[in-house]
């Protein structure tokens, strides 16, 4: 299992956790992610809203670096994952465009890759061997598994998981022995893409799920995307002071629980980092 | 919405379908007005247009009103309705190109979809110079743009102390690529500086 791995822009900074996380659940399953050299911005969440040929040139520039790497590529960021695959659905499907960008670009990709976002690359690893790796099941827990917008909508770009009842994260929370919950708001958008420019609008938005969650029985959410975390963990703060709320729900990245499942130890996953407080489901998991 | 002379707006803008239909590559004119977009849409509460309304809109030409529309930039693209359009519409893809559309003929957002805008080039204005995106950067000039200068302050410090904020920018040994691209990009369709 060997990959161009695509970091994104938030692998060092607010998304830090996802990217420490990742590298050691990868080491575990013997994945090998090897980082694109010299990646650049894929021009999320703003280069769609001002120019259809930025939107694909930018993230086409690391496709076609990967391209020469020869291995599919791979990424955890959800609107990073959205940008590669989209700009790879266009490229392999219409020659003009792929020459147009490749123009734009200056470098050539023929349109030879499969984009996986790292659920999908981690999801359809053997069970078997997941499960080999558990030593320390997360019985006691009940996680909601949030996936949002980017990672499976719309479908005739992402494909792999279902897009209005996905399932690929609440199968690898189950063998790493917890709960996965039924709840509804598994594909609702946070908002995170209005964050910055509109914060009231988006607390509503999380708002929505953050109390979907809760009313689950849920102990936390667990999501595949820098931006849907820093919006749930970040902006939690942002629900309570703005709408009267009193959430104090942990939000973790799949690689984090997985991760304590197999043993790896909470400061090598980043858990110490989050804004709401983690040490509830930590102690729930020994 | 105010009241609308429809065969006014038909006759004045009646190539406006065809356009977007071209430029979106979606079958804007198969849409019934079953409304599931709009039932679905996790935005439709901050919307001045509903999604449905806005692809009635299109077929009914009523350009100059939906290029000044919050909707087109309020819209997440979040593809829910996309994905559940029976006709196959893809909704989101619709606000995108009508969004593009508006910063291509100069029509001036307003209130929050001002600070949509403002929040995209302030990110790519990153991007441009560096490669990558720098947070920091980007949310300065933001709150500069927007006059709103305090925006995210009281979340600054926490981040920084968790080490989640780098004060210095990442640049790429490509910089000069990614700058490349941006000029390509402007020098055959423009819509990007």
């Amino acid at each position: 299992m060997r990959y161009a791995y695509y970091p994104g822009c938030s692998y060092h900074g607010t998304g830090k956790e996802y990217e420490s996380s990742t590298h050691a659940v990868a080491k575990k399953l013997g994945m090998e992610l090897v980082e694109i050299p010299d990646w650049s911005c894929c021009g999320a969440t703003a280069a769609h809203g001002k120019s259809h040929l930025l939107n694909v040139a930018l993230p086409a520039r690391n496709l076609a670096i990967a391209e020469g790497m020869g291995m599919d590529v791979t990424t955890g960021c959800a609107a990073c994952y959205q940008q590669l695959a989209h700009a790879n659905k266009r490229m392999t499907e219409n020659q003009e465009i792929r020459e147009k960008v490749n123009k734009v670009t200056g470098k050539e990709y023929k349109g030879t890759l499969k984009v996986k976002s790292l659920v999908e690359a981690i999801g359809t690893i053997d069970p078997e061997l997941i499960k080999s790796k558990v030593i320390k099941p997360l019985s006691e827990l009940k996680v909601a598994a949030y996936y949002g917008c980017l990672l499976v909508r719309p479908p005739e770009i992402t494909g792999f998981d279902d897009p209005e009842n996905p399932m690929f994260m609440d199968n690898m929370m189950k063998l790493a022995g917890a709960q996965a919950l039924d709840w509804a708001h598994k594909t609702e958008c946070c908002g995170a893409s209005l964050g910055v420019s509109n914060l009231g609008i988006a607390v509503k938005m999380i708002n929505r799920i953050l109390k979907a969650a809760v009313e689950s029985g849920a102990d936390c959410v667990v999501v595949a995307c820098p931006f849907c975390h820093l919006n749930l963990d970040w902006h939690q703060k942002s629900v309570n002071k703005q709408l009267g709320t009193t959430y104090e729900l942990p939000v973790f990245y799949f690689t984090e629980l997985l991760g304590l499942a197999m043993g790896i130890s909470p400061d090598e996953l980043g858990l110490k980092t989050h804004f709401t407080d983690t040490q509830k489901v930590l102690s729930l998991v020994g | 919405m105010e009241s609308i002379n429809i065969n006014q707006s038909i006759a004045k803008n009646a190539h406006f379908i065809e356009e977007i239909g071209i430029e979106s590559g979606q079958p804007v004119q198969k849409c019934y007005q079953c409304g599931k977009c709009t039932a679905g849409c996790p935005v439709a509460f901050a919307m001045d247009y509903t999604p449905n309304q806005v692809i009635r809109m299109v077929q009914l030409g009523m350009k100059d009103e939906l290029l000044k529309s919050d909707t087109i930039w309020i819209c997440a693209s979040c593809s829910t309705c996309s994905t559940r359009c029976p006709c196959k519409v893809e909704i989101a893809h619709v606000m995108e190109t009508l969004r593009i559309m508006a910063g291509r003929s100069g029509t001036a957002p307003a209130g929050k979809a001002k600070y949509v805008e403002i929040m995209y080039n302030a990110l790519l204005s990153t991007v441009e110079k560096y490669g990558r995106t720098y947070e920091i950067g980007l949310v300065m000039q933001n709150n500069l743009k927007s006059g709103k200068l305090f925006n995210g302050a009281d979340m600054g410090l926490p981040m920084f102390q968790k080490g989640k904020l780098k004060l210095s920018p990442s640049k790429v040994k490509g910089a000069a690529e990614i700058a490349r691209i941006f000029s390509e990009v402007q020098k055959m369709e423009g819509g990007v500086k």
